[in-house]
């Protein structure tokens, strides 16, 4: 087993910890950890099954299921692009495409310099304000496609300072 | 229990109200095929929809595997809608599996196959991409394509129900979906036992044990001395794979067959459960007697000892130090046998004809030989060894029942080897010899009932001259975990301890013929509760036929002893007979970083 | 606050509080009170810091005694946001900005004056309407789930209190579970999140099971593209979806609740935390709520991006913390639900109901309504319409109504083709239905559904068997993989319309994808297999024509269709200022020698390259003279 650093499994036990008195609470501890790291890698799935005694696989399997975990680092900043209805209708598509091109990335993958993440989002419940996009959870209304180098941009310069 | 009244085709039945509508239309005479819940609810997912019927007022389609019976309930198998709908979910299966029947080493036992045939599928009727396969084939036991995985989830609950740890579970989600090990790793990779137990319930050629006969085949072809040792559960059940019912003993068919394969010498692996049975019995006095660390846990079971390796390494000392008996007697046919023939090591070949995958990886192990051989070369299953006999043309209702084992030096048995075979037999054969040895007199009933039958967890006190010696028997490692535990908090009472990995002990090995209701129209509907019983009572007659019931009894044994061993637990049998266990054992020694 | 344990401190406080709130609303304090939207929508178009900015001048100006500011839940209105109301003259300012800020004290606050500029527009008539209850957007609108929403901060228990909050409650108190039961089963109303089972049945189910342990499960996992009212109404009232909650645990013996929210809501997790911990604090959750006997806690779960948790046994599952795969039924929850024990699964908006049945007797809920759905829905307008948001109408709204006279009709004055209701389980209404009375029975009739309310509208540039695709592309990546019609059914009908939709399709393609949607239909374990074709289906039904221009002729009408279809400039219209050429990201625009129909001199019409071409849409977004057209 590749070995966690001591800091590591002390902040995952502490979250294991702080839901153990729950009733089935490994959707909340893998979300806490997902919180913390921004991922769940198998080793620290293994902890997590050690601890609450399911196994790996089990955990493995949740982790999989819900998109909202990763088993991969995701970049500092996480854009999503919303691709339900109302945004895609409003030519979401286009604006996610502008983004992957702009970013030389495809939906899901992280740039090399580990500044962004791209994801395909189902969506966000801002209908009203499509097409919408969030980054870090904060959402961006009506964007349209010549504004996505500005909002890159945004975040370039926020990273440089 | 409550009757209702039910209707099938138009027809009345009175069927038990606790029934499935599948269950109840089975047992009124009718078939519908199902894959994910393949007996009476064992792994219900209803996620095939192969099993799908029309009942009238029911909203869609049921799911015939878990939709309850109810009073006045109005069933169609045959209506145009559940046959095409069953039609279509086959199709669909079969649009993403990998379709190389030719090739695929199920062979005769694909269920899709059959459910295929019996639904009407229509070849090719569904085409599209295939969901990206992933092939395992690292691990010596068992093997893993998912192309050919039709997800019916049998495989991880059988793992779980039998041994407790899951190793297989479902990954990602929708058409990406897969069954694998935790991030789709090896089972060389994972704390897999390799016993072989969702091999068994598989049904397609998605797990698979690691075929050997290509390498036993070579072997043969290039002249060695091919020595085949079976082991006593085998006989139990390779008639069903012939064919003939559940129960139907084997032995002088196999042995005829062996022999028309062109194995130099064949012989039984209950000479090697008679030796084990001398070092283990008396490896057990000798902690008895010398305040050793107890109790001590029999050791043939190559799962369980993953298992320990896996979960329990601070067991250790307390598993036997004997080699299972197939590792013993290919240890002997290379020296003491080898010797007496004036041949080398190196020039016999040791195949064990074993109902298990988790042997395949045992022989592997580095303690199990010498650095210039080890002790046994090749490990066919009870299935490998069925093909290769119906490959090579031998037909087997027409062998004749008359041939026997080789009588040479490795050739006599006792009664007390064959019931090895089944889950209690190796405290019965312990107990018969130790029994003499610390009373110099044979039991006079002979068999401990106590320790038969399939219960989770079997236990006996034996008065032996005043001496109670306190024994359990456990098979499954969900069960034996309990028995574990109780060892590691300290509060055993036992003195001595089975263990095997399968559910009801070799009998019911990995490398067993499959029993799968759906293949066997011959056999009565509650096969799956009795084939075990059915398969123990073969080798439990084949004891009872013995004259030889003890193993300290058999002459070759004796002779192997004063020609060569010396005594058990002698400076010889500690090197060929015994071996050590792994505690560090890295839990997953192939991960990937 | 104090803690509240009995009913008759509850009223007094409620009285208090309601005095205060109708002072706010009237202006008998003496001060002008504005609002500003706190919704996910609003927030993201900076309401935030509107807000503090507001508050900011007040003080620094020195305004405290005349003006106040506080955050409110959603107005539903969303394309319109960021939202500024004004009490007591009920103003609507709309689209403010930042910049905005100090007219609005300096005019608004301090002279008293309407900004005319901030007020919303019709789109029909041209008029600026200056109150909210003017606007056609909520004419024909009336609020029982949104109950709150927009009116009462969603963070301050006291004006969930002034604002009606636990009437409910307290009367379900005086009744048996039987009665409350009985209540609900009166007021007909049906399950909000999609099949519109009624929810009395589902609570009688559940009480009649024995057992000590009973759960009571909110569904906040709105999942569907198109539908937000869920989460506005977390986030605008939490405390109403509560009470519904506890009035449900109340009926059915339950003792704890759970709130299951999708994390992509963080908003209406944190109010709802927020409501749970007030409620705590002053007894309104807890053991022995209002000396009743009746004790109640609730909990949060978020969901973690699975579409399929919608249903509510993957839901359940998911709880649980396991894969979010549907469970076979029978049983039921309500017969063995979370943990194995007796749950009744409710959605958002049904509980949101709740408490206006018992407050005001489930005869008056039904007096709204159709013969067989009861009471408002929450439609998500969204699409191709003008006013775009939440909107909530009785049971029996006409199409056209919801379309023509709430959304405002089509912009750009193009040709209405279809409503999409129901989300990925649901299809597509056309022309011939906009006159039919939308309830649950309807749209069924009709071939779609209701769903959880979503109603995205569609013009005539939208292509249909791409409308198809998109759904069975979302459905195909939500699959939970466990049942084999919906794991490779939907996928193989996803790579039929593929292949449809690149111009590659037979006519064959159309029977096997007929006979796909109809095996996933009846074939699959959960509902969202069992409606995932429904968009096929549907879109088939009502456009046949076009299906088989895609499959005959390898044409797309709607010219969405990029392999089916290219980019022209037209010579009459060209002016030749190759604004086009430049933005053409592949070079394939040229001027030819061809002089422009202006005759203006050395302008020359341009070309495009159709071979060249990527159709990536650059030049017709940037031609101002509308002379780049697609065929």
């Amino acid at each position: 087993m590749a070995k966690l650093q001591a800091h590591a499994v002390k902040t995952i036990t502490d979250i294991v910890n702080r839901y153990k008195d729950e009733e089935t609470p490994l959707m909340m501890i893998l979300e806490a950890i997902q919180r913390e790291y921004g991922y769940i890698p198998l080793e620290v799935q293994e902890l997590v099954s050690e601890q609450l005694n399911i196994p790996v696989a089990e955990i493995y399997g949740v982790v999989t299921f819900y998109s909202l975990f990763s088993l991969t680092p995701k970049g500092k900043n996480v854009i999503g692009v919303c691709l339900g209805t109302a945004c895609y209708v409003k030519g979401s598509q286009l604006v996610m495409d502008k983004f992957s091109e702009l970013l030389g990335i495809k939906p899901g993958e992280t740039t090399a310099d580990g500044l962004f993440t791209l994801d395909a989002l189902r969506c966000i419940g801002a209908c009203g304000i499509a097409p919408a996009i969030s980054i870090n959870g904060k959402v961006y209304p009506k964007v349209e496609v010549n504004k996505v180098q500005s909002i890159i941009n945004e975040y370039k310069e926020g990273a440089a300072q | 229990m409550s009757l209702v009244n039910i209707k099938i085709e138009g027809k009345d039945y009175q069927v038990d109200s606790s029934l499935t509508v599948l269950e109840a239309c089975r047992k009124c005479g009718y078939i519908i095929p199902s894959l994910c819940s393949w007996n009476k609810g064992e792994c219900s997912l209803a996620s095939c929809r192969v099993c799908l019927v029309e009942v009238k007022g029911a909203r869609g389609l049921v799911a015939s595997c878990v939709y309850p019976v109810n009073e006045g309930m109005e069933i169609s198998i045959s209506s145009q809608r559940a046959l095409e709908a069953r039609r279509t979910s086959v199709e669909l299966l079969l649009s993403n599996h990998q379709k190389n029947c030719l090739q695929c080493e199920k062979e005769g036992h694909c269920e899709l196959l059959k459910v295929a045939e019996l639904v009407g599928a229509r070849d090719g009727k569904y085409q599209g991409s295939m969901t990206e396969p992933t092939v395992d084939e690292l691990a010596p036991g068992i093997k893993r394509n998912t192309a050919k995985c039709i997800l019916c989830g049998r495989c991880i609950e059988a793992c779980k129900k039998a041994q407790g740890i899951g190793i297989l579970g479902f990954e990602k989600r929708g058409f990406k979906t897969i069954v694998a090990p935790a991030q789709n790793r090896s089972f060389a990779e994972s704390p897999c036992l390799q016993c072989g137990q969702c091999v068994l319930v598989c049904p397609t050629g998605a797990l698979m044990e690691q075929s050997e006969i290509e390498k036993v085949d070579a072997a043969i072809k290039a002249g060695k001395k091919v020595v085949c040792q079976v082991a006593p559960a085998v006989r139990s059940a390779i008639a069903e794979e012939f064919g003939e019912k559940i129960g139907t003993n084997g032995t002088k068919k196999m042995i005829a067959a062996l022999r028309r394969l062109g194995f130099y010498r064949i012989f039984d692996v209950n000479f090697g459960a008679d030796l084990t049975i001398m070092e283990e019995a008396n490896e057990l006095l000798h902690r008895m007697n010398n305040k050793g660390v107890l109790p001590q846990i029999t050791s043939c079971s190559p799962g369980w000892i993953n298992y320990m390796e896996f979960f329990y390494p601070e067991l250790i000392p307390n598993v036997s130090t004997c080699k299972s008996p197939h590792q013993m007697q290919g240890a002997i046919t290379k020296t003491y046998f080898a010797e007496k023939h004036g041949l080398k090591a190196e020039d016999i070949f040791v195949v064990s004809i074993m109902p298990c995958t988790a042997k395949k990886y045992e022989k592997t192990r580095k303690d199990q030989g010498t650095d210039t051989w080890q002790d046994v070369d090749a490990v066919l299953t009870t299935r490998e060894i069925a093909k290769m006999i119906k490959r090579a043309g031998i037909a087997w209702n027409r062998l004749p029942e008359d041939e026997e084992w080789d009588q040479d030096l490795l050739g006599q048995y006792s009664g007390a080897g064959v019931i090895f075979g089944v889950t209690g037999g190796v405290m019965e054969a312990a107990l018969r010899t130790a029994y003499f040895a610390l009373t110099g007199k044979e039991h006079e009933a002979i068999k401990f009932e106590q320790v038969r039958g399939f219960n989770d967890i079997k236990d006996a006190e034996i008065d032996i001259n005043g001496t109670k010696v306190r024994v359990a028997v456990a098979s499954g490692m969900r069960e034996a975990k309990k028995l574990l535990d109780q060892i590691k908090e300290g509060k055993s009472p036992y003195h001595f301890i089975e263990i095997m990995c399968c559910p009801g002990g070799c009998i019911n090995g990995g490398g067993q013929p499959y029993v799968k209701p759906l293949l066997l129209p011959n056999e009565d509907d509650d096969i799956r509760e009795t084939y075990r019983a059915k398969r123990a009572s073969v080798l439990y007659s084949e004891d009872e036929r013995q004259v030889l019931r003890q193993s300290h009894n058999n002459p070759d044994i004796k002779k192997l002893y004063d020609d060569f061993l010396g005594a058990p637990l002698s400076e010889k049998s500690e090197e060929l007979l015994h071996t050590s266990y792994v505690a560090d054992r890295e839990r997953y020694p192939n991960l990937k970083k | 606050m104090e803690k509240i344990t009995t009913e008759q401190r509850l009223e007094e406080l409620t009285a208090q509080y309601q005095k205060r709130l109708g002072e706010k609303f009237s202006g008998k304090d003496g001060k002008k009170h504005l609002v500003v939207c706190g919704g996910t929508g609003c927030l993201s178009s900076h309401s935030g810091e509107i807000l503090e900015k507001l508050q900011e001048l007040i003080k620094e100006k020195g305004l405290e005694d005349r003006a106040e500011v506080n955050k409110v839940g959603c107005f539903g209105f969303c394309s319109q946001g960021p939202f500024v109301k004004v009490f007591p003259e009920d103003r609507l300012y709309r689209m403010v900005k930042l910049s905005d800020v100090e007219r609005i004290i300096e005019e608004d606050v301090i002279n008293g004056n309407c900004i005319e500029d901030l007020l919303y527009v019709d789109p029909q008539t041209h008029q600026k309407v200056e109150k909210q209850e003017d606007i056609e957007f909520y004419k024909k609108q009336v609020r029982i789930a949104l109950h709150g929403c927009s009116f009462i901060n969603p963070e301050k228990i006291e004006e969930a209190l002034g604002y009606g909050a636990f009437q409910g409650l307290r009367k379900a108190l005086h009744m048996s579970q039987q009665e409350v039961v009985d209540e609900v089963l009166a007021s007909g109303i049906r399950g909000r999140g999609g099949g519109g089972f009624p929810t009395g049945r589902k609570w009688q189910f559940a009480l009649a099971q024995q057992n000590e342990e009973k759960y009571v499960v909110c569904n906040g996992d709105e999942g569907d593209p198109g539908a937000f009212m869920d989460r506005s109404i977390l986030e605008g009232n939490p405390v109403g979806v509560i009470e519904g909650m506890m009035i449900a645990g109340y009926a059915i013996g339950a003792k704890n609740g759970y709130f299951y929210v999708r994390a992509e809501y963080p908003i209406a997790v944190q109010r709802l935390r927020i409501a749970i911990r007030e409620l705590e604090e002053i007894g309104l959750l807890g053991d022995n709520i209002l000396g009743s006997g009746f004790s109640f806690r609730c909990h949060i779960r978020e969901g973690a991006g699975a579409f399929v948790c919608g249903e509510e046994t993957a839901l359940l599952n998911s709880i649980e913390g396991k894969r979010g795969m549907p469970r076979p039924r029978p049983p039921f929850p309500a017969v063995k639900g979370l943990w194995g024990k007796p749950t009744i699964v409710n959605n958002v908006e049904t509980l949101a109901n709740i408490p206006y049945i018992l407050r005001e007797g489930a005869a008056k809920f039904a007096t709204m309504g159709t013969e067989k759905s009861k009471g408002t829905k929450v439609f998500a307008l969204g699409g191709k319409v003008n006013n775009v948001g939440l909107v909530e109408v009785p049971m029996g709204t006409t199409l056209r109504e919801l379309i023509f006279d709430i959304g405002g009709g089509i912009p750009g004055n193009k040709k209405f083709k279809a409503i999409q209701t129901g989300g990925p389980s649901g299809g597509c209404l056309t022309e011939k239905d906009l006159d039919t009375e939308i309830d649950f029975d309807t749209l069924v009739a009709r071939g779609s559904m209701m769903g959880s309310g979503g109603a995205i509208v569609m013009d005539e540039d939208n292509c249909m068997v791409d409308v198809a695709k998109f759904y069975m592309e979302f459905i195909c990546d939500e699959s939970c993989g466990k049942c084999t019609p919906c794991r490779i059914g939907t996928k193989r009908m996803l790579e039929i319309l593929t292949k449809i939709c690149n111009g590659k399709g037979e006519e064959q393609d159309l029977e096997d994808l007929k006979e796909l949607a109809n095996a996933t239909k009846t074939n699959s374990l959960c509902a969202l297999g069992q409606t995932a074709a429904n968009p096929v289906i549907s879109t088939m039904t009502n456009f046949p024509e076009e299906y088989i221009a895609h499959v005959r002729d390898h044409k797309c009408p709607a010219h969405v269709c990029k392999s089916m279809m290219e980019y022209h400039i037209m010579p009459e219209k060209c002016i030749g200022c190759g604004l086009c050429a430049r933005n053409c990201p592949v070079q394939c625009i040229t001027k030819t020698d061809k002089p422009t129909a202006n005759g203006r001199p050395n302008m020359f019409v341009h070309e495009i390259n159709t071979k060249k071409c990527i159709k990536c849409g650059a030049c017709i977004s940037n031609c101002r003279f509308g002379a780049i057209e697609k065929r």
